[in-house]
């Protein structure tokens, strides 16, 4: 029965490992492959299946003048909406997320809860049916096709995940830790600083956590609201895609995007499992 | 430099926190608030602190409106009943965090630290996580923490009610000594409890609540000889005391068919609707006295309590030993009836042994 169940335990790691594990590696050798190796049948090994060469990575660094897609300013670009929005969204939502947590509010029939489901709500409704009125607004202020404008857009989206998941975290940090934080001489504002939030970092860490994912793969948003002036790397990536799929430099981009999440869900992961409540209320 | 309150009242939904609650606290005292969970305790103690404003009513401290003044700038000191400690600090910067929120020299909170570390009985636990202590310890924490800043104000909201028996009796020694060691000189010293044995033992001026209700207000020889209505004797008893409706006819106590001579000063009382009060420490079996039925029978600590019935009245009595009764068994008792209280129909107090309002 034991070794029964240590040997089912093991297997599903090892199924599941190869389930993520291998579209990485596919796209590892991919990457180093020319038109030929591609081609030529199904090849794994380098320098034993197929001689390996940059020629995708090449591409893309290479200017388009030179048949190239040079991604690094989409690159940059992507990094830094992605990190100013997520900075401003996870500030601004953390702050109305311990006023909802703390406070009540009441305007009319509209509470506490109902402001923030206000928020989620803005999560819930389809993307196409933002992607108008935000064409429209970004126009009319003149920020379509800018860096300014995608922050702006980028941070309506991701703060109610900030708002949503920080309420949530603040509901469970013990209203008696504020109170005697008060009580110790801090004014609301030093309570909320110097006590609620450094309790509240694996929450903060989550919350940042799921804002850069999700703005660093927007695709929809980063394609309708942008031109020529500017470009994410979402976009660029799907604009390699021309008559001849080449999926060399397809996959090199692929892996050269999803790099910064891999480094950010490693560093998470160490803070993750270090901070707890745990001792606040035995 | 005194509290005064006039007339609180807190009412945030359809039920009284506190109802037109009045007291006069001066400095250098201890202050018990003694109340069933729910009676007010907490919520009387946060409005003390700042951290509620009642819908009405005034406090003065100092001859100063308190009301106006926020939390922060109060200088009162509170221990919540569960462990309120900055899990993010360790033991010593939890003490040393309302020092340094006075801006003190390193020099002066390295020494005062110490100092209520010693006091607290924590002395080597400094670099201690939270997290790494016991209940008990956790509790030591935010005592010296309310310690440290030598508050005018020491609220303790059920201090012990979390901890285990054996550290309950511990901690509240060391809270006696405390308290006695002329920290309270110039301090208010407040201390909630549910406890009748811990308001006895404290021994200080005990306010008595219900549904946000000041009830009686006095010493606590005070409160315990001389309850001045059912729900305080109910209250300030634990268990709470036996109440029989009894009748007094030609100087004797009758009911269920049991027929005792009244003591005299419960001769004098005849009205209907008259409640005997007994405490359950007043009730001893005796081979010849009253048959009564075993309901329950249960140990606690040293001594048994036992559930009894007879007829439509129910009484609880504790023996001073372990003994082991069946469900339905017969017992035999006898009232120490001199030692029975009697209430008014209202509630009131209408006689005591210790010669309250002796009718």
């Amino acid at each position: 029965m034991n070794k029964l169940y240590i040997f089912l335990k093991y297997f599903f790691i090892v199924v599941w490992t190869v389930f993520v594990v291998a579209p990485f590696l596919w796209a590892l050798t991919t990457s180093f492959k020319d038109f030929q190796s591609v081609n030529g049948g199904v090849t794994y090994i380098p320098w034993v299946d197929f001689e390996p060469n940059l020629e995708g990575w090449k591409v893309l660094i290479k200017s388009p003048a030179k048949g190239g897609v040079d991604i690094i300013e989409p690159y940059f670009n992507s990094l830094f909406v992605t990190c100013t929005a997520s900075l401003i969204s996870i500030i601004l939502g953390t702050l109305s997320a311990y006023a909802l947590s703390r406070y009540t509010f009441k305007a009319g029939f509209v509470k506490n809860n109902d402001i923030t489901f206000f928020f989620i709500s803005q999560r819930i409704m389809p993307p196409i049916v933002l992607s108008i009125p935000f064409f429209l607004f970004l126009s009319s202020i003149n920020l379509l096709d800018s860096l300014t404008g995608l922050i702006v857009v980028y941070i309506v989206l991701l703060m109610p995940i900030a708002v949503w998941i920080m309420v949530d975290f603040f509901n469970k940090v013990p209203r008696e830790i504020d109170e005697t934080a008060l009580i110790d001489g801090c004014n609301p504002y030093q309570a909320f600083l110097k006590v609620v939030l450094p309790n509240s970092i694996p929450g903060l860490i989550v919350a940042g956590m799921f804002c850069i994912i999700f703005g660093w793969i927007d695709f929809f948003f980063a394609f309708i609201l942008t031109f020529t002036e500017v470009q994410l790397l979402p976009v660029k990536i799907v604009a390699l895609n021309s008559s001849v799929t080449p999926w060399w430099s397809l996959s090199a981009s692929a892996l050269v995007s999803v790099a910064p999440l891999i480094i950010v869900a490693f560093i998470v992961e160490r803070y993750l499992s270090k901070g707890n409540l745990s001792g606040a209320i035995k | 430099m005194d509290l005064v309150a006039n007339n609180l009242s807190y009412k945030p939904d359809d039920q009284y926190y506190l109802n037109e609650v009045s007291f006069n606290f001066k400095e250098g005292n201890l202050y018990t608030i003694l109340g069933r969970t729910l009676s007010g305790k907490t919520t009387l103690l946060k409005t003390i602190a700042g951290l509620l404003t009642p819908d009405s009513g005034e406090i003065e401290f100092d001859g100063k409106n308190f009301l106006k003044v926020p939390v922060w700038e109060r200088n009162v000191a509170m221990v919540y009943q569960q462990f309120i400690n900055y899990p993010h600090l360790n033991v010593f910067e939890n003490i040393a965090f309302p020092l340094k929120q006075r801006k003190i020299d390193q020099s002066v909170i390295n020494e005062k630290v110490m100092d209520a570390l010693k006091s607290v009985g924590l002395v080597g636990f400094e670099n201690r996580k939270i997290q790494e202590l016991s209940g008990g310890q956790q509790q030591r924490v935010s005592l010296a923490r309310s310690l440290v800043k030598n508050a005018k104000i020491l609220l303790l909201d059920e201090p012990l009610v979390n901890l285990d028996y054996k550290l309950r009796e511990q901690l509240r020694e060391e809270f006696k000594n405390l308290f006695s060691k002329g920290l309270a000189d110039e301090t208010i010293l407040i201390y909630s409890t549910t406890d009748p044995r811990e308001t006895m033992e404290l021994n200080g001026e005990v306010i008595v609540l219900d549904e946000g209700k000041v009830l009686q207000v006095g010493p606590a020889k005070e409160i315990f000889e001389n309850p001045n209505s059912l729900k305080v004797a109910e209250i300030s008893n634990d268990p709470p005391m036996n109440i029989i409706e009894a009748k007094i006819l030609d100087n004797h106590i009758k009911f269920e068919g049991i027929d005792v001579e009244a003591p005299q000063h419960l001769s004098k009382l005849t009205e209907d609707g008259l409640k005997i009060g007994l405490r359950s420490s007043d009730i001893e079996l005796n081979e010849n006295g009253h048959e009564f039925e075993v309901e329950l029978a249960e140990i606690s600590g040293s001594e048994t309590l036992l559930h009894l019935k007879r007829g439509n009245t129910k009484i609880i009595v504790s023996i001073e030993e372990v003994l082991n009764f069946k469900i339905h068994d017969k017992v035999k008792i006898n009232f120490k009836i001199n030692r029975a209280y009697a209430f008014h129909a209202n509630g009131k107090l209408a006689s005591s042994p210790f010669g309250g309002l002796n009718g």
